[in-house]
């Protein structure tokens, strides 16, 4: 089964992006098997900081509680849903197999495990179509079920949901809740409702170079009902806050909002 | 309807050729009508069939080996990074020389037969085959990329389960140039110096001011051009089957 999630330490003494001091002694923890969210306005670092936590990129200290390195514990998912469109459903799923090449023997159980995970987003009965003919939730669901396949014990996940409608977004987010359980998850964020609803921590990300500050979540595990009137009064807060810190950060510099985030 | 619309349109002009030629009272050495013309096709026919049987197999054996060269030269060159900084620069600069004005050399070396002609074709179609497979190994998605290493992807698999296919609708692309090209590549060497084929059934006629003959193999030409590109359009479009306009997607993941 799963290996124990570990928790993790990035450090990053000073990073500059195209001639911006992103971050400088930055520091960032995230704890064994729960969910971490990051929210901040666009441009100031935060898929930089997953790309980091990934490796994709240089200048990071990433220091796990088990002392083990991090690389081969991860699993990505982004807000494109990355499907390979000339691979079946199912054959995407088991993507992660195809290209480390596991043995053919282990091919009928792995398909077996697909298709459960597959049947239990809802998407049993597709495995053999091709991505071109599922709808975008249906597709980021084929995305969350390949992700699942990998059982890393550590998943990070880039706006896996902006790219939904309302109602979707709000099935998956219970769905990843709910299989993504008991992980080191870091989930980076546009949505203060989002962030609020799932998170165990939540992070707001400002200013350049970069700080962190730790907001109080909303009581109860998540995933919590977004109708809970604490959770709705904690976004009017979180948005308020986050408008502040934006026209702050836009006084600050003139390239800060057009920035990649 | 729209299914006549062309052959209305052809049938149009041809009425218009022949119109032109009764009224100007042009001489069939230097004008023949189109009726003209298909008489000499039917009367002819298996002095045309031979030639152009010869030419026929000439556009093949270029483009079967053309492709084959150029798909190797474009994964070796996307394989290696040294092979690339190296080759890259002299496989564009060799895209200058007009590949017809090698025709004679090409005769030359490989003779009067099919080899000189196989060895034109395949030159002209080496390269756009080689450039567009090439650039669509390059240009595999990052993202991609980055999710296949975050998986530990190996990197003869990346290549073989990611970067190969996505290069396929741009090889497909490629394929489609190379088919359009062939037949010019084999005309041209048997402009050259040949003994058979329609390049040279036209050549010869044109000298004996025989127009409807010219005429009658530029028509066959012509027709095995349009068959050839048809038939490598529908092979292409099976091989990035999942781009069929069948599959029109419910909506696609947006990439910002």
């Amino acid at each position: 089964m799963l290996e124990r999630p570990p928790a993790i330490t990035l450090g990053i003494p000073r990073l500059e992006l195209g001639g911006r001091l992103l971050f400088e002694n930055f520091r960032l923890r995230l704890e064994a098997g729960r969910w971490t969210c990051l929210l901040g306005p666009s441009g100031v670092g935060k898929t930089t900081l997953l790309r980091l936590l990934a490796g994709l990129v240089p200048g990071a200290l990433v220091i796990t509680d088990d002392g083990r390195p991090l690389a081969g514990r991860i699993a990505l998912m982004a807000q494109q849903d990355l499907l390979l469109p000339w691979l079946s459903v199912r054959e995407n799923v088991l993507l992660g197999h195809r290209l480390r090449g596991t043995r053919r023997a282990r091919a009928a159980e792995l398909e077996r495990r697909a298709d459960a995970l597959l049947a239990r987003l809802g998407l049993a009965g597709r495995e053999r179509d091709l991505p071109a003919t599922l709808s975008g939730g249906m597709r980021q669901r084929v995305a969350l079920a390949r992700t699942l396949m990998e059982e890393r014990p550590v998943v990070l996940m880039d706006e896996p949901f902006s790219a939904l409608d309302a109602i979707t977004r709000h099935r998956l987010q219970e769905l990843a809740a709910d299989l993504l359980r008991d992980r080191t998850v870091l989930l980076v964020t546009h949505s203060p409702r989002e962030a609020l609803r799932l998170a165990h921590r939540v992070l707001v990300m400002g200013g350049r170079p970069a700080r962190l500050r730790e907001v109080a979540p909303p009581p109860g595990e998540p995933p919590r009902d977004p109708a809970d009137p604490a959770l709705l009064q904690r976004e009017a807060e979180l948005l308020r806050e986050l408008l502040a810190s934006a026209t702050l950060a836009e006084e600050t510099g003139p390239c800060a909002a057009s920035a990649r985030s | 309807m729209r299914g006549l619309r062309p052959l209305v349109t052809a049938a149009g002009l041809l009425a218009a050729w022949e119109l032109l030629v009764r009224l100007a009272g042009l001489p069939r050495y230097i004008l023949p009508g189109p009726l003209a013309v298909a008489q000499r096709m039917l009367r002819d026919g298996d002095l045309l069939l031979q030639h152009g049987l010869t030419t026929l197999l000439e556009i093949l054996l270029g483009l079967v080996l053309g492709t084959l060269l150029g798909v190797l030269a474009a994964a070796a060159l996307a394989a290696f990074r040294p092979l690339r900084r190296w080759l890259e620069p002299v496989l564009v600069a060799s895209q200058a020389i007009p590949v017809f004005a090698l025709a004679p050399l090409l005769v030359l070396w490989f003779g009067y037969g099919l080899a000189s002609k196989v060895a034109m074709a395949l030159l002209i179609i080496f390269f756009p085959v080689t450039a567009a497979f090439f650039e669509g190994l390059r240009r595999t998605d990052p993202a991609w990329l980055e999710l296949a290493r975050v998986m530990d992807a190996r990197p003869l698999r990346i290549l073989l389960e990611l970067r190969v296919p996505a290069a396929l609708p741009a090889l497909a692309g490629g394929l489609r140039v190379a088919a359009a090209v062939a037949p010019i590549g084999a005309v041209i060497g048997e402009w050259v110096g040949a003994s058979r084929g329609l390049g040279f059934l036209m050549l010869h006629a044109n000298a004996r001011l025989q127009v409807d003959l010219v005429f009658a193999a530029l028509v066959l030409l012509a027709a095995m051009a349009i068959a050839l590109w048809a038939a490598v359009d529908r092979l292409t479009a099976r091989l990035v089957y999942w781009q069929r306009e069948t599959l029109t997607p419910t909506s696609h993941g947006e990439r910002p």
